[in-house]
């Protein structure tokens, strides 16, 4: 028998845990090309600023070793345009929509936050807080834990109370789990891990950065251990926290992989870059790899490499 | 205006085609893929993202080609042409027949093509020649006169020269090194070649300094130019939000586009070439960007720099960018170019 892979996210019953990641999948329309968007768990779509933004120059790519950089600078329509535009052609696609929302300041992000309240359909809201806080020196709101919890207090006490939000937690941190304490203490219902690293590369032939922007957002294969053991470490110190977890997702393997960690939903990035199907494909070796283990329904596997076996469960010290 | 408006039947499509050939053509290769749906919805001027290296490869980033030519046999097959000089174009270069790709396509914005039965000059930098082929063919269709007019660094590296001067009613080719026709780069010889052939409509495939050359030539002639141009884009179809460039909309607003999806074809005019790189400081959302004070310094910045563009010493800078000569670039900066000069 086929697994049942349905799972929840807040009030909502997703079919299934495979989510596209936010930034990789713009809100959804180019992917309709080539897949069918209400079949995947949900679209996050791209993160969304008030404002129109023009992003950074280019070159903004590099390719690195199972990997790439970008920075792309949060290019993007504004909120105006995308409820305009963008939500409602998603919804009308029969998809489940959850929100990316950046911001420069807490009360951009509250702002935010409130109209997408606003806006009908939604099924959860996405906090990217890997965002330079101007009014801290551009420090990034999501490696302080103060400044992570004031965005996501803010963002929750303007966000209508049936719509779950979920903080995006950044791997370029010292401890995330003190990260992640603070956003759920701020009223996070979820987290989502891992944003990109922060790296670099030098073109060797021009002797200068690969990139305009000098620094970019490190994603795929190459980032994917360091998801697994963002998401164990938070998974094994908030066991009731619903984890989105994303990080060089490429198979169905990945994806299990990342679920036994402790994520209960799993989000496609880097991939869809390399195949623009690649949402649908995991899906499908997903529900293979369940199948040929006997696992009957997704939710038995999430966070399931925590059980104790033996005497000893394995820790992680940091 | 953007692909993205038309699905499914239309739109493109993604598929593993069977290699019929590899060949190697002079300095360059020519692939050719079976993949009939991608070969019937073909228009000149698109072009394929094709993911390289195999199953669990560590190139994760589609590279993207112009597609060369479309033919009906196999139930339709795609060839494009690619410079060997980089990982994923060198693990291109070793496929074999009966060997499998992976294929988005066909992407982007075609070239439009005229109504009337007008005259045509056709410029090509390198193997950026590679998709004026198609294009000449859909020309004629439509009773127009094709002329060609092609460059490169060597004689070797003039993609398709022997296909202009035989389907071509003239076909002017120059390369840096004398080594074919004439001695200099493409530009020195439009002129001419627009005289000549009492060019109406131009259009302009390579480097990005040939394609803004001849835009500002050709705005000095008053002729319409449609260029293809090259950027670096990361899986070709519009999600990655890579390959932007600066492009005046209908509405007078420059907005960073993708050339995936909103090109890769653009009248040569609609692209600010001297910002190209950059985010100039009036495009739309660019730092400090405002709604309220944006069309007011929108059209004073840019009324004095056309007039720049099209009347300084065009065709007299020294060459920094000879088309197709950038042959000894990066690896690195392989990704994904869209003819893939230098890459």
């Amino acid at each position: 028998m086929a697994p049942d892979l349905r799972v929840r996210l807040g009030n909502t019953e997703l079919p299934n845990p495979v989510l596209t990641a936010s930034g990789c999948a713009s809100s959804g329309r180019e992917l309709a090309q080539f897949i069918d968007v209400s079949k995947i768990g949900a679209v996050v779509t791209k993160s969304v600023m008030l404002a129109p933004r023009a992003g950074r120059p280019t070159p903004r790519m590099a390719e690195t070793s199972s990997g790439m950089l970008n920075s792309i600078g949060l290019q993007g329509p504004g909120i105006d345009a995308f409820l305009q535009r963008d939500l409602p052609w998603l919804l009308s696609r029969g998809a489940r929509a959850v929100v990316s929302i950046a911001g420069s300041t807490v009360d951009e992000y509250a702002e935010l936050a409130a109209r997408i309240s606003d806006a009908a359909g939604v099924t959860a809201l996405e906090v990217n807080i890997s965002c330079p806080n101007v009014e801290h020196r551009g420090q990034v709101f999501a490696c302080d834990p103060v400044d992570a919890g004031a965005v996501i207090e803010a963002v929750r006490a303007r966000t209508r109370h049936d719509l779950p939000v979920f903080a995006k937690l950044s791997p370029d941190v010292t401890d995330i789990v003190a990260i992640a304490r603070s956003c759920v203490s701020a009223g996070a219902d979820g987290l989502s891990m891992i944003n990109t690293l922060l790296g670099m590369a030098i073109d060797t032939e021009t002797m200068r950065p690969a990139l305009a922007g000098l620094t970019g957002g490190l994603s795929g294969p190459a980032i994917r251990p360091i998801a697994v053991r963002c998401i164990w470490q938070v998974r094994a110190a908030l066991p009731d926290v619903p984890i989105i977890g994303m990080g060089g997702v490429m198979t169905g393997t990945d994806a299990l992989e990342l679920m036994l960690a402790g994520a209960s939903m799993v989000s496609i990035g880097t991939a869809i870059f390399h195949d623009p199907s690649a949402c649908t494909r995991i899906l499908r070796e997903l529900d293979e790899e369940l199948a040929r283990r006997g696992i009957g329904r997704v939710g038995q596997v999430i966070g399931a490499a925590h059980e104790i076996r033996g005497a000893v469960g394995p820790r992680i010290e940091r | 205006m953007t692909a993205s408006e038309h699905e499914t039947e239309s739109g493109p499509m993604q598929v593993r085609g069977t290699v019929l050939t590899v060949r190697q053509v002079d300095a360059y290769h020519a692939i050719t893929i079976v993949a009939p749906g991608i070969a019937a919805r073909f228009k000149p001027g698109q072009f394929v993202a094709v993911a390289v290296g195999g199953p669990d490869t560590s190139m994760l980033l589609r590279r993207a080609f112009s597609i060369h030519d479309v033919r009906p046999d196999h139930g339709g097959t795609v060839e494009f042409v690619f410079a060997a000089d980089g990982r994923g174009t060198r693990w291109l270069a070793q496929r074999r027949a009966r060997d499998l790709l992976d294929l988005a396509g066909p992407l982007g914005r075609p070239f439009p093509v005229p109504r009337d039965p007008v005259s045509c000059l056709l410029v090509g930098g390198g193997y950026g020649s590679a998709p004026l082929f198609a294009l000449a063919d859909r020309l004629r269709e439509r009773r127009c006169s094709v002329d060609f007019l092609l460059g490169a660094a060597s004689g070797d590296k003039v993609f398709g020269a022997l296909t202009a001067r035989r389907t071509g009613r003239s076909a002017t080719i120059t390369t840096v090194d004398g080594s074919l026709g004439v001695r200099g780069i493409v530009t020195d010889m439009l002129g001419q070649a627009i005289h000549e052939a009492r060019t109406d409509v131009i259009y302009a495939c390579g480097p990005m300094p040939m394609l803004r050359q001849v835009t500002a030539l050709a705005r000095r002639y008053d002729i319409p130019v449609q260029v293809a141009v090259e950027e670096a884009m990361a899986c070709g179809v519009g999600v990655c939000m890579t390959c932007v460039l600066p492009v005046v909309g209908s509405d007078g607003i420059t907005r960073m586009v993708r050339s995936c999806v909103d090109g890769p074809v653009f009248r040569g005019e609609q692209v600010r070439w001297d910002d190209v790189g950059t985010i100039p400081f009036d495009a739309l959302g660019a730092p400090g960007w405002e709604p309220k004070v944006r069309r007011v310094p929108a059209a004073g910045h840019q009324a004095p720099k056309r007039a720049d563009t099209s009347g300084g010493p065009v065709g007299s800078s020294p060459r920094a960018s000879t088309p197709g000569s950038s042959d000894g670039a990066s690896a690195k900066a392989e990704t994904a170019r869209r003819h893939g000069h230098g890459t």
